[in-house]
């Protein structure tokens, strides 16, 4: 009878990404989504589909799109991370402090910032994953812990001595026209794709992520895995640290305020369940082209960014809600629609 | 276990007269009585959102919003008594719980109807209510002089030698401590934390608990936001920025477990006075206001801990069960 409908699905380990999935899933509904951001923006911009500005909007969104990589991998295994904006603006202050004092060249500073992210990522990782303590209230401390922590020591002041070669990362384009973070962001998406989907750790998470006690018992060695993707998620926020502080060229405690937010907004609208085990990188790369797009079309209509934050909000709640709420009331059509398997 | 959480609860409270005292012995003026009377007003906000924050996290919750609700509601009403100055005072509280407690009842609705995650929500309502300051402001500030007189004044009518900021803190803290200890409710409340699932088969209606708890927790906010507006005079988009994390934090010092199903509004109390004083000393003792974040950060972190290693079963058990995280840690 009808008990039979809801757990079959899983039993057998279905591939994470298939060409058929994302035709029948979330994916599809990402790329429509995204259509009709481009239709909506051409029709209240003239300049929306302008080449120049379309490229150049993607510097903006691709510094939260990284982070939201690695967060995308964090949440899958059911954890969850909401001090990457923190740690980025860590990362920016450590960067900043040592171009101030040092007069470190373009490589250290990268170096040093990259660094920074991943140690402040190895905090959480230890926290969660060694002492076992919950990662939500870790992540809520560090989140307050790490931007104090630049902002007990900047004050109310910002460093903007930077050298150019260092500013010249977050300021130069491929080809004239494509952003760096761009490049960068579109290439590690292709990494993340193939080790999330077609390698044995990225099975590993999954397992993980749907049932940690049985990847325990099959020799994932859990904690470890979740030390690593929070280490993993501090040097991408390292990493948008050095393409946002390189783009802005100055670095101040209240840098990436409340980012955090729309990374995990990425995130789930992409597609990842917030309780773990499902999720697509192809859909959070989506996502991050859906959101990205969109704060374009807002910005171009002269929506400050305060209100912008109201439409995060809403996509956000919106993103979980609403497939929530069609399932909820499925029954109402339940006459139109056949059990496929 | 009893025993654990009273000691608790006395370890703070006597860890808290000794920072006032440290305080007095570095400047006196600070336990004066003007200076215990302001301590006390300014304390009070944070009494109030802690305990709202405890019973959220009581039943495995979380609030992120309750300070970009503090803000919301705290504009919303500042711009009505600025439009509406003749009105009485006893308006701005009334229209603060109310608006309060639909902010919060969006957020319950979401999280027990939809049984979306609490963060995921509250994190999304978060931002969206901080639009909505600016939406219904224009991004404009209410500032001290465009305030009515009633409205700065009477919440600092003295009580007993004591503003009635404090005497809205003790009556909220009282009175939850009544529903917690003293109803059906909020027995329902702790058994709900301990393990929703058996509660539900105990006949304890947890949608409806879990809704009420999110729209008390928007009421209390609300009102925080008539408190904030009044004691800073002030109203505009930044409003309390942050101030959700300090409620965490007085919540897990004051030994709430945020695994949910442990915890007093005594505990949450003495945590943000502890919290809430230790913040006012910062200046006293030569640490720059700017530290306050990381400091807040640390002690959320070590809270935690301690909670951790103090509270080994969380749940008075007769047999051992094997933990869900992954036993032999």
């Amino acid at each position: 009878m009808s008990v039979s409908h809801e757990a079959p699905a899983d039993l057998p380990a279905p591939p994470t990404l298939s060409v058929g999935k994302i035709l029948r899933s979330r994916e599809l509904v990402l790329i429509g989504l995204l259509a009709m951001v481009f239709i909506g923006g051409n029709a209240s911009s003239p300049w929306f589909l302008d080449i120049y500005n379309l490229l150049d909007s993607t510097a903006i969104f691709s510094e939260i799109a990284l982070m939201a990589l690695g967060t995308a991998l964090v949440i899958i295994t059911r954890d969850i991370d909401i001090s990457m904006a923190s740690i980025l603006a860590l990362s920016s202050l450590v960067m900043g402090l040592a171009s101030q004092h040092l007069g470190l060249g373009a490589v250290p500073l990268v170096l040093i910032g990259l660094a920074t992210g991943a140690l402040c990522g190895a905090v959480n990782g230890t926290l969660v994953a060694r002492l076992g303590m919950p990662a939500i209230v870790v992540t809520i401390g560090t989140m307050s812990l790490f931007r104090g922590i630049a902002a007990g020591i900047l004050g109310d002041g910002k460093i903007a001595e930077f050298p150019t070669a260092f500013t010249a990362i977050g300021q130069s384009y491929l080809f004239g026209m494509i952003p760096l973070s761009f490049v960068v962001f579109i290439l590690l998406s292709v990494v993340f794709v193939v080790l999330t989907h077609f390698t044995v750790l990225g099975r590993n998470l999954f397992a993980l992520g749907n049932n940690p006690e049985g990847a325990r018992y099959s020799g994932v060695r859990t904690n470890r895995l979740r030390f690593l993707l929070f280490t993993l998620n501090g040097l991408m926020a390292g990493l948008a640290a050095v393409f946002l502080t390189a783009r802005l060229g100055s670095t101040r405690p209240d840098i990436a305020m409340g980012l955090e937010m729309e990374v995990i907004t990425m995130v789930v609208l992409g597609g990842v369940s917030i309780s773990g085990g499902k999720g697509t990188i192809t859909g959070v790369v989506l996502a991050a082209l859906v959101i990205g797009f969109l704060r374009l079309a807002v910005t171009l209509n002269n929506v400050p960014g305060n209100i912008l934050i109201v439409f995060t909000g809403l996509l956000l709640i919106g993103s979980v809600a609403l497939p929530i709420i069609g399932e909820k009331y499925a029954y109402l059509f339940k006459l139109m629609r056949r059990p496929r398997n | 276990m009893l025993n654990v959480l009273k000691s608790r609860e006395a370890l703070l409270a006597a860890s808290w007269l000794a920072l006032i005292a440290l305080a007095g012995s570095i400047t006196p003026n600070f336990v004066s009585i003007q200076g215990l009377r302001d301590l006390m007003t300014d304390l009070s906000i944070l009494v109030v959102l802690a305990v709202a924050q405890m019973i959220v996290i009581l039943i495995r919750g979380i609030d992120l919003s309750v300070a970009a609700n503090l803000a919301f509601t705290g504009m919303v009403v500042a711009l009505l008594s600025v439009a509406n100055p003749g009105l009485p005072t006893v308006v701005w509280p009334l229209v603060c719980i109310v608006v309060g407690a639909m902010v919060g009842m969006l957020n319950g609705a979401l999280i027990a109807e939809l049984q979306i995650p609490p963060i995921v929500v509250t994190l999304g309502t978060m931002s969206i209510w901080r639009g909505m300051i600016f939406v219904i402001s224009g991004g404009s500030w209410v500032v001290q002089h465009q305030f009515p007189e009633g409205y700065l004044a009477v919440p600092r009518t003295q009580i007993l030698g004591l503003t009635l900021f404090f005497w809205i803190g003790l009556t909220v803290a009282a009175g939850m401590w009544l529903v917690m200890t003293q109803t059906r409710f909020g027995r329902e409340l702790y058994g709900m934390g301990g393990n929703p699932r058996a509660a539900q088969y105990a006949g304890v209606r947890v949608k409806h608990h879990e809704f009420w708890v999110y729209t008390i927790t928007g009421a209390l906010a609300g009102l925080s936001g008539w408190l904030w507006t009044s004691r800073y005079a002030m109203a505009n988009t930044d409003v309390a920025a942050g101030f959700e994390l300090q409620t965490v934090a007085a919540c897990v010092i004051g030994g709430v477990a945020i695994a949910g199903g442990a915890g007093t509004v005594i505990g949450a109390v003495f945590g943000a006075l502890f919290l809430g004083t230790l913040y006012n000393i910062l200046p006293v003792i030569g640490v720059s206001q700017f530290w306050q974040q990381a400091l807040s950060g640390a002690i959320i972190l070590l809270a935690v801990y301690f909670n951790m290693i103090s509270r080994k079963p969380p749940v008075r058990r007769i047999l051992p069960l094997a933990s869900p995280q992954g036993a032999g840690e």
